[in-house]
């Protein structure tokens, strides 16, 4: 398990290697890559074309919000290994964001708990995204499509 | 305590974070929310009734009626949209 928050880009193919060096027990590897989109399409919010965005975060919690949530994904999958390497500071269009990924002995779990933890992580970590348009800058507004995938997750009581 | 704000909460009270120390009578954060509007036009509107905003008590994501008691750091921010 781990988890980064980091300025600096990552390499994604020197990730993955290091994170399965040595474990044989990893049957299969799923992993989202985000990156910063040009065009900003999302219904109900504006079109503007995005040049590049600055990423806020909560030095402290971020990290303590991404280790709860790869826990819980570790007590709902039988994980080998996960990593979350979240970027924050200014990215221009085409960079990569974050990087997610899940080893696990069958593929069924590892898609399951990385599809989990990306729908997680962007409504229970704590960040930010300022938007750079020929507008001006706008922060972006709270997406209802991202609380309903991560309350697909929330457990019945 | 220390209060912290992010986002577009920041600018618009004006400061990213300060040293405040509420009356015995603030025990919870929604007490805290509405002794701080009166602090300034800004925190008034950045905490204003109706707004989209959340807290964290200590780092912990906490709902309006959590208790303050011992809290060293409380934060308001807008729904988080990272990812």
């Amino acid at each position: 398990m781990s988890v980064r928050v980091q300025e600096a880009d990552f390499d994604v193919g020197a990730e993955l290697t290091r994170l399965t060096d040595g474990n044989k027990r990893i049957g299969g590897l799923a992993v989202f890559v985000g990156l910063v989109r040009e065009m900003h399409v999302r219904e109900g919010y504006h079109r503007d074309k995005v040049d590049a965005l600055t990423l806020e975060h909560y030095p402290g919690m971020t990290e303590k919000a991404l280790e709860e949530i790869e826990a819980e994904a570790n007590r709902r999958w039988p994980l080998e290994t996960t990593l979350i390497v979240h970027r924050h500071g200014r990215m221009e269009a085409g960079e990569r964001i974050v990087l997610v990924a899940v080893g696990s002995p069958h593929r069924e779990a590892a898609f399951e708990a990385c599809e989990f933890l990306v729908d997680w992580l962007k409504t229970k970590a704590p960040f930010w995204k300022l938007e750079e348009t020929p507008a001006g800058e706008k922060w972006v507004g709270a997406h209802e499509g991202d609380d309903a995938a991560a309350a697909r997750w929330e457990k019945k009581p | 305590m220390k209060v912290r704000y992010f986002a577009w909460m920041k600018r618009t009270v004006g400061l990213p974070e300060e040293e405040v120390a509420p009356p015995a009578e603030v025990t919870t954060v929604g007490d805290l929310i509405v002794w701080l509007r009166a602090r300034s036009p800004g925190h008034a509107e950045a905490l204003a009734e109706g707004a989209a905003f959340g807290a964290a008590v200590d780092q912990r994501t906490a709902t309006f009626d959590v208790k303050l008691a011992g809290a060293r750091e409380v934060a308001f921010f807008p729904p988080f949209t990272g990812g």
